[in-house]
């Protein structure tokens, strides 16, 4: 009888310990905390001034009090504007394009520092970080492959319910249009002078990139 | 994480730029926003206690009474502050709220006075964070059953009402399942009930020994061989009520193969079967014995009783979800049992004339006394054997009552646990369909934006509706952020009612397609600037398109027609509403025959209850304009209307 009493015991510890140290373990991760640099320091680097990048941080802190933003916040946050479609891989390129060190998490310098070109920058700098967006792969130029699969992302970004229905070969087409644009010496690939020529040749893409200036 | 979006439009509004070289179209130019101070400071007064916090925090959640411009119906303008004339208290937990994003339940006020204020300011219940929400449901379902309880206690408690021209099965499956919704389900439920208890007296009476009164005979009669046909009688009557029953009940049941595999059903047929068996078998000696048999299997007409408790069901359900525990405590015991008769066998295997003939003859012996029941009828008479039977009887006591608190409390805690998790599941999938229109909120804010009129490219701000002008900032840039994507693509967002009608005008003739690909296709390098703009132009170009071929193909064509056009109507028709300049309404004048034949096509099946809810403001109104519409129309309308329901 003791030992039916002691196997019926032990069963129920076993199972009480494991769900203890996971716990524990999780406590621990959120300990991780990061501190950006001075805030003289990000005024000098970036174009933004004192009071704005005040802002910037209290916003950055109060959704993230760790410090850093991963990709799975960045999805979630963009999968709130556009609630409609998948926004999820267009974040993801979007994720890769900020998180310029490649570290798997945005610190709130890295934020700051895309900002600031996106919305103080020169059209030059504006023009290269877009063009560092569509280069998936970080190798200097872009290939079609690399822009279906962004503009498929964009296209996913408006969901099933448009006008009017979007048909499968919407993308294709839309890439071609942009390569034959784009791409000087139809190569197949377009390098970033080629980008930078085509896109300041473009009137309503030099005026639209003066769109955001105001978002602060 | 319930993001502050507020604090993350800069970051979403820059990262447009990454479109911009994608974007065929010119891109809509930026709202003009009054250049705000993002952290001024604001001061609510909640009856006397005065709490400052930031204006960003309390625009982090713009569909909630802080957030919106509904809080300046509060502003006091002699102070400076938005005063509120509700609990203090309570409001601490809704500026935390805004501040951290995660909705805390008091832990003592009433649940009551904590949903009231949460319905004030505007915040949904399921907003309630995670550690708080077991307690919050709780105790709100307690309040809701004591409610629930007062209430039923004065109604008589009705049934939920037929819908009108249900079918004589579902009347009677209804009557069967509840008896309470009308007097002939009542009285026929008593009436079994009646029968089921004579039925099982009349069985427990059958074997009682009737003196007989008439002959002092010695042999004593049980009373079921005194007067057999009396009995016989009886037992025919009661099956005969428990077949109709059952008949009855199979024919009413929604799904016969379900109803024939329940449990009652079982025991109905174990009832009744007895007793038919017994007149198709002949009266002959040998077959008899196991007639007699038979009869035992009446017994179980006691458990049709259970249809009439409640009570016995529960104790039914909670046995078969304790079959493991139950499980245990026999194999415990079977291993005891096995020991301590062999060991009782051995130690009385040298007396004569003993009882214990055998290991499994000891069984019944060691179950006697570990269950300390103690007949007698088997006594060990060796020194050994009355120590290893004292053994036997002490750890009969502990076999026993160890595993049986495990088991009740195992009972309690299945059977609560089975009562909460189906009130939790069901509660679970109300919450997601709130979650769900909640969020369908922000994304038919658009689409109604849309139909407000707001996209139109006028600059003045007289003309423009008064709803549109009063979005709030971050409305204003998010619209602009959805509108830019929309020029990138070229294709626009929809609810989706239009979607299934253009996809059902796209499979019934491929002429949209077709007449959309020709327009949205740039004809040159140079041409970017022009191409696949502007709404109306476009939608003019299909209907031109259609309309030439339309002659050739009759009535199909007019249908596709009929879905191209549909959009275009009811901006013009809504924003007529909003006092629009007058151009507008000479378009309706032109569609107006078309919109008028629209409410004879058959709706597209693909309408859920929860999309057609919120976009109700922006349907309803299209109906009632096209209703409108058709009330202007001539005569001649009706021949094409009669055309096109003859599909």
């Amino acid at each position: 009888m003791g030992a039916v009493m002691g196997t019926f015991s032990s069963l129920q510890t076993k199972q009480r310990r494991p769900s203890k140290d996971k716990i524990e373990d999780e406590l621990e991760m959120t300990m991780v905390c990061h501190r950006p640099e001075g805030l003289e320091q990000l005024e000098a680097q970036t174009n933004f001034t004192k009071r704005e990048l005040q802002v910037l941080y209290r916003g950055f802190k109060n959704e993230c009090p760790s410090g850093v933003v991963n990709e799975d916040t960045f999805k979630q946050i963009y999968a709130q504007f556009f609630p409609h479609g998948d926004a999820s891989m267009y974040a993801h390129y979007l994720f890769n394009a900020f998180d310029t060190t490649q570290t798997g998490s945005v610190k709130f310098e890295d934020f700051v520092t895309a900002l600031s070109i996106l919305l103080r920058g020169t059209v030059h700098e504006k023009l290269r970080w877009t063009f560092n967006l569509y280069d998936i792969n970080k190798d200097g130029y872009i290939n079609k492959e690399e822009m279906m699969d962004i503009v498929k992302a964009i296209y996913d970004m408006m969901g099933k319910y448009t006008y009017p229905v979007l048909k499968e070969d919407t993308p294709r087409q839309h890439v071609d249009v942009f390569f034959q644009k784009m791409d000087k010496n139809k190569d197949g690939i377009v390098t970033l002078d080629e980008f930078l020529e085509s896109c300041q040749e473009d009137d309503n893409i030099m005026r639209s990139l003066q769109l955001f200036q105001n978002v602060m | 994480m319930a993001a502050g979006l507020a604090t993350w439009l800069p970051f979403a509004r820059a990262a447009a730029v990454g479109w911009l070289p994608l974007a065929q179209q010119p891109l809509p130019p930026a709202p003009g926003v009054k250049a705000s101070r993002g952290d001024e400071v604001l001061v609510v007064n909640v009856s006397g206690r005065r709490f400052e916090t930031w204006k960003n925090t309390l625009d982090r959640y713009p569909d909630t009474l802080l957030g919106s411009s509904e809080k300046e119906f509060f502003y006091d303008a002699d102070s400076g502050e938005y005063f509120f004339d509700r609990d203090p208290d309570m409001f601490r937990h809704v500026l935390n709220f805004y501040r951290t994003g995660r909705l805390h339940c008091p832990r003592q006020e009433c649940i009551q006075a904590f949903d009231e204020e949460l319905a004030f300011y505007g915040l949904v219940p399921e907003l309630v964070g995670d550690c708080c929400l077991e307690e919050y449901r709780d105790r709100k379902k307690e309040n809701a059953e004591r409610l629930a309880e007062d209430e039923e206690a004065e109604q008589t408690g009705d049934g939920p009402a037929l819908p009108a021209g249900s079918s004589l099965r579902q009347r009677l499956w209804r009557a069967f399942e509840n008896p309470h919704t009308s007097t002939a389900a009542l009285v026929f439920y008593y009436v079994t009930g009646f029968f089921i208890a004579v039925s099982v007296i009349a069985n427990v009476v059958e074997t009682i020994p009737c003196r007989s009164s008439a002959r002092r005979s010695s042999r004593e009669q049980p009373c079921g061989e005194r007067f057999p046909q009396a009995f016989f009688c009886m037992d025919t009557a009661c099956v005969l009520i428990f077949t109709g029953e059952y008949l009855l009940r199979l024919f009413a049941a929604p799904s016969r193969c379900r109803f024939l595999r329940s449990v009652m059903s079982l025991i109905d047929v174990v009832a009744i079967l007895p007793y038919y068996i017994g007149l198709l078998v002949p009266k002959n000696d040998d077959v008899s014995g196991a007639f007699v048999t038979l009869r035992v299997f009446r017994v179980f007409r006691i458990f049709k009783f259970s249809r009439h408790s409640q009570g016995l069901r529960i104790l039914g359900y909670t046995l078969k979800s304790c079959a493991s525990e139950l499980g245990f405590l026999l194999f415990s015991l079977t291993m005891a049992i096995i020991i301590f008769a062999t060991v009782m066998f051995y130690a009385e295997k040298g007396t004569n004339k003993t009882n214990f003939t055998s290991i499994p003859a000891a069984f019944w012996y060691t179950i006697v006394t570990m269950t300390t029941l103690g007949y007698g009828d088997m006594v060990p008479s060796t020194i050994a054997g009355k120590i290893f039977g004292s053994i036997c009887s002490l750890s009969g006591v502990l076999v026993i009552a160890l595993p049986v608190p495990v088991i009740v409390s195992n009972f309690s805690r299945i059977y609560h646990q089975n009562q909460r998790a189906d009130k939790r599941r069901a509660q679970q999938k109300v919450r997601l369909a709130r979650i769900r229109l909640a969020k369908s909120g922000t994304t038919n804010a658009f689409l109604q934006y849309k139909q407000n009129g707001g996209l139109e490219d006028s600059g003045s701000g007289e003309e423009q509706a008064v709803c549109v002008r009063n979005r709030s900032a971050f409305e204003q840039q998010h619209h602009h952020l959805l509108h830019c994507l929309e020029k990138t693509t070229c294709y626009e967002f929809t609810d989706e009612l239009t979607f299934s009608e253009a996809l059902g005008a796209v499979s019934l003739g491929g002429r949209t397609s077709r007449s959309t690909s020709v327009s949205s296709q740039p004809t040159g390098p140079g041409s970017l600037l022009s191409s696949c703009c502007p709404r109306r132009a476009k939608r003019r170009a299909i209907r031109l398109a259609n309309s030439t071929a339309s002659v050739s193909r009759g009535s199909m064509q007019e249908l596709d027609m009929l879905a191209g056009l549909h959009r275009s109507p009811a901006p013009q028709s809504r924003s007529s509403l909003n006092a629009k300049p007058h151009d507008s309404l000479d378009l309706n004048c032109d569609s107006r025959d078309f919109v008028a034949a629209i409410i004879s096509i058959p709706t597209p099946p693909a309408n859920t209850p929860d999309e057609s809810q919120p976009s109700s403001p922006g349907g309803g109104g299209r109906a009632s304009s096209t209703l409108r519409n058709s009330s202007l129309g001539t005569p001649c309308l009706f021949p094409e209307t009669v055309k096109i329901s003859s599909l």
